[in-house]
């Protein structure tokens, strides 16, 4: 009782409590600057467009697009950043890989009439191995990741065009295409709504495990006395990220729900991302970037790390393939064109070092999906595709120049 | 007139910079205060030096030392710190370190920082080349670097790389080129860390030469005996602000003395006093040999035999390139030459080791002399270092527990007493000291049987070493065996039960505690060599 009285009877109170949250706000954007950044940019860059296409952008069918049309960058960048942590190591063959692929699943599926399931896993277990022979050489015979995979990009681009002669490769069967095609059904469809009711309870049940996460989390911080955040920014943050989450599976529910690709992708990302937090091989990936002396010393087989670095590249470009032959729905010698530099550009822009051993997969993820919103936003709004590229280019350099510049001042 | 007047009446305090009288301070820094996040570095700190002298400057680890001369050298630009620095009788505010080396301000960092795959003479001029509208001159770099590397008094061909030359070496190649630069005030951090018994003496020689040239230098250092031996003050840093500043001829002037300073009481005993419980022979390694990597037919290590008892500390002592830190990394998983042959034992049972993961299985750990470049990962913070080798201990499934991480590391900070905010700073962020902490916890952590320290105390204060020993006293009363490399002799005779003597690979003495010292040490040295 005491306690209320005096709070009311003390106007300074008021005044102290909003200072402190004022300080403790500003004190820590100044502190997570970095960390932010980019999703920072990001929503610029989305309001940007938005502004420009006159709302057209996050029109629930472009919204869907962006996802459909950028899946691979999604996919392609996951694997390249953990090339890049393992040491500033990049792939630049990962086009031509997906371009090659493109052409297995061809010939297996359109010529050979294979049925898609063992095509798919043919296909998988090629990526595998194109990135076991990338790895051996990188990582045994220690040549520099640059040239190997240059080689590669010559190579399995030249390979899949002979093979092909030149030709392209289609049409593949419906199911096929349904990977970058298809929805998931609505379960709900029975209501008269124009509405995809199947999406909104998914982006209600991912917020619901979230938030629920976020709140174990805090206990458990709290539990060990460490320090948290104050509960105001807490939930700031919380109720941000539960209405993107909602605002998007809203955007999905009008058109026409969930994209399949958008589950493999949400799958792909949800595992990497434990993968490189919390598991003991995601932490040899840092530790072998920070400093591969220090961790061959900690009876670390950075060897072995770095190659199964490359055969899983491998693997994911070989995903990304199989989602692109699926969109185009054709096995193309051109197809998959400077899809590495998509897919590195994306790791920079989310603040992976070039040095290794700084970055993640969810920065990743931001950086695609700003290179996503440019190639989209632009297209929508007619831009030239040569200056698209310009653009994405100018936008690489000054985001990493960001980075790179408050990091410096960070550290002082 | 008045104002004249005014300012006859200041004149003994106005000079003009160049014509100083040797008692004037050279460098006056005042109420320097330096922040990090989550760190007061420099509190208030005030440092004067005198035209002329050798000033040390001394404190634990942490107590800012380094972080005090990166202010004066404008690492730090002026911004990031607040107070005063007073130079040749000017203010000064230098936006970066070259415009403190125009003043005349040179430092040389803890750690060296020259380009191994270039000359000396194109070390020596770096940044600062003999050119003429960008085209270099060969001829004048040699022949001034030349001239340079005489009167720092090596004896080396300029046109020698210089990862070709030892480390003592390339040490007064930092100093000829500080001379190239015109140097007025010398700024050295820790120059004799990693320099042996003579490359140390020749170093502090050359300090007391320069200073006949008129040049004042400042030197940072955790070895009390060379400080005593060379500087003419003495100024104290506790936890980032002055204590005092000690003068030579003052009576007081000791290491004991300072220590006093530093730690704020009296440390009576260098070495903790200890018996060991030796038990049965434990690890033994026969007949080791080991080549040389690259070089065919060079042989690094022969025929060594060493045996380590349960819970003794057996030392392994030698001058600086005699092989000791080879033979340990190639016992330590191979991790060192080719074609190793030998055998290593373990409780009289043969251990079969054919890689690191092998020998850290095994009960075996290396606590490395080079931290920075084999010990840690820099950028990654305390928790990480610490549970890297034993990440299995942490985990489930492969699956890390970060409470668990935590927690451990947390133990390992309080215990080992380093000096972080918390344990998710990152190891750059760390004094030299309390980095070199971190280093021995992420092997205590891994629970060897065996642990190798090589030079497990370079670049620590004495109340920190004094804890290290205490630790190694404790690890070895547990029943472990702890084989101590150090170039330190006095460290040796003070911490181990036993000594080997190494020369050029070979085993060439074993010293029991009670019959060893300097001499026999020594004697066992040159008898071989
Ligand atoms: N860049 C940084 N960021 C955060 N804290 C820092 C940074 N640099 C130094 N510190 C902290 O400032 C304090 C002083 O460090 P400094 O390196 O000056 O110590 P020192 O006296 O040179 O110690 P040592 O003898 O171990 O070299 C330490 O507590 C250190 O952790
Ligand atoms: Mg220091």
């Amino acid at each position: 009782m005491e306690t209320i009285k005096s709070g009311k009877s003390n106007p300074m109170r008021k005044e102290k409590v909003l200072i402190i949250i004022l300080n403790n706000l500003v004190g820590f954007l100044k502190n997570n600057i970095g960390k932010y950044a980019m999703l920072i940019a990001l929503g610029l860059i989305i309001i940007f467009f938005q502004i420009r296409t006159e709302g057209r952008l996050l029109l629930p069918m472009n919204v869907t697009n962006l996802i459909l049309q950028n899946g691979y960058v999604l996919i392609l960048a996951i694997g390249m950043v953990l090339c890049i942590l393992s040491g500033g190591n990049i792939d630049l063959s990962v086009g031509a890989v997906c371009a090659f692929i493109g052409g297995v699943t061809g010939t297996l599926i359109v010529n050979m009439k294979m049925d898609m399931v063992s095509a798919i896993i043919i296909a998988l277990l090629i990526g595998a191995a194109i990135g076991a022979w990338q790895g051996f050489w990188i990582a045994y015979v220690r040549i520099p990741s640059f040239i190997v995979t240059l080689a590669g990009m010559l190579i399995f681009r030249g390979l899949n065009t002979y093979w092909l002669k030149g030709l392209t490769l289609s049409p593949f069967p419906k199911k096929f295409q349904q990977i970058s095609a298809g929805f998931i059904p609505d379960i709900f469809s029975g209501f008269e709504l124009d509405l995809n009711v199947t999406a909104l309870m998914a982006g209600f049940v991912i917020a619901l495990i979230y938030t629920g996460l976020q709140i174990k989390k805090r206990l458990d911080r709290k539990k060990q006395n460490l320090k948290c955040p104050m509960i105001f920014l807490f939930v700031i943050k919380l109720m941000l990220v539960v209405a993107v989450i909602m605002g998007f599976s809203y955007l999905l529910a009008q058109h026409k729900g969930i994209p399949i690709v958008l589950v493999i992708i949400g799958t792909l990302i949800l595992i990497y991302h434990f993968f490189t937090l919390k598991t003991v091989p995601g932490r040899y990936i840092y530790a072998m970037g920070g400093n591969e002396k220090a961790a061959k010393l900690s009876g670390i087989n950075t060897n072995k790390v770095l190659f199964l670095t490359y055969v899983n590249m491998g693997v994911l470009a070989s995903i990304a393939g199989i989602v692109f032959t699926s969109r185009l729905n054709a096995a193309s010698p051109q197809a998959g064109v400077n899809f590495e530099l998509d897919a590195i550009a994306a790791c920079f822009i989310g603040g992976a070092s070039a040095y290794g051993g700084v970055g993640t997969v969810v920065g990743a993820i931001i950086g695609a999906l700003v290179m996503g919103v440019l190639n989209n936003g632009m297209s929508i709004s007619n831009v030239d595709s040569a200056i698209q590229m310009a653009v994405k280019g100018f936008v690489l350099l000054m985001a990493v120049a960001f980075d790179v510049l408050s990091k410096k001042k960070l550290s002082q | 007139m008045k104002d004249l007047k005014a300012s006859g009446l200041d004149a003994p305090s106005f000079y003009l910079p160049g014509d100083f009288n040797m008692n004037k301070n050279i460098l006056e820094m005042k109420n320097i205060t330096k922040v990090f996040p989550g760190v007061k570095a420099l509190n208030n700190v005030n440092f004067h030096v005198v035209s002329g002298e050798i000033h040390a400057l001394v404190g634990e680890n942490g107590a800012g030392k380094s972080t005090l001369m990166n202010v004066l050298s404008g690492i730090y630009s002026h911004g990031q710190y607040t107070g005063e620095i007073i130079f040749q009788g000017k203010e000064c505010i230098f936006k970066d370190i070259k415009d403190s080396e125009k003043m005349g301000i040179v430092i040389i960092h803890q750690e060296l920082a020259m380009v191994p795959y270039l000359s000396i003479g194109e070390n020596i001029f770096l940044g600062n080349e003999r050119a003429k509208a960008g085209i270099i001159n060969w001829d004048s770099t040699h022949v001034e670097s030349e001239k340079f590397l005489k009167r720092v008094g090596l004896k080396e061909d300029t046109h020698t790389l210089i990862k070709d030359i030892g480390v003592g070496k390339q040490q007064l190649v930092e100093i000829a080129k500080a001379l190239s630069k015109n140097v007025k005030l010398l700024i050295l951090d820790e120059p004799t860390a990693a320099l042996n018994e003579e490359d140390s003496e020749n170093l502090l020689k050359l300090l007391m030469e320069m200073k006949k040239d008129g040049i004042t230098s400042i030197l940072i250092s955790h070895k009390l005996n060379e400080v005593l031996k060379v500087a003419d003050s003495v100024t104290v840093l506790c936890d980032g602000s002055t204590i005092e500043t000690l003068k030579k001829g003052d009576s007081l002037i000791s290491e004991d003395r300072i220590i006093k300073g530093m730690v704020g009481r009296e440390l009576v005993d260098r070495y903790p006093k200890h018996v060991s419980k030796k038990g049965e022979v434990y690890f033994e390694v026969k007949d080791w040999n080991v080549y040389h990597p690259f070089i065919d037919g060079k042989k690094i290590i022969k025929d060594v035999n060493i045996k380590v008892h349960r819970g003794e500390i057996v030392g392994i002592s030698g001058l600086m390139g005699s092989g000791r830190t080879e033979f340990a990394l190639s016992v330590f998983g191979k991790a060192y030459g080719r074609n190793i042959s030998g055998s290593i034992l373990k409780e009289g049972k043969k251990l079969q080791i054919k890689n690191i993961r092998h020998a850290i299985k095994n009960g075996l750990a290396y606590v490395t002399e080079d931290r920075k470049t084999a010990g840690l990962i820099l950028m990654q913070d305390i928790k990480n270092n610490i549970s890297l080798p034993s990440l299995d201990k942490v985990s489930k499934q492969n699956v890390i527990s970060e409470n668990e991480e935590i927690k451990v590391a947390e133990n390992y900070r309080k215990n080992l007493n380093i000096k972080s905010p918390s344990v998710f700073q990152k190891v750059c962020n760390l004094s030299g000291g309390n980095q070199q902490k971190v280093v021995l916890g992420k092997w205590i952590f891994s629970d060897p049987d065996v642990l190798i320290l090589d030079e497990p105390t370079r670049g620590i204060d004495v109340g920190a070493k004094y804890e290290i020993y205490t630790i190694i006293n404790n690890l070895a009363d547990q029943g472990k065996s702890i084989i101590f490399i150090s170039s330190e002799l006095p460290e040796v005779l003070g911490v181990c039960d036993r000594i080997y003597v190494m020369n050029e690979g070979r085993i060439v003495g074993e010293l029991d505690r009670k019959d060893a010292s300097q001499e026999s040490i020594m004697k066992c040295i040159i008898r071989y060599s």
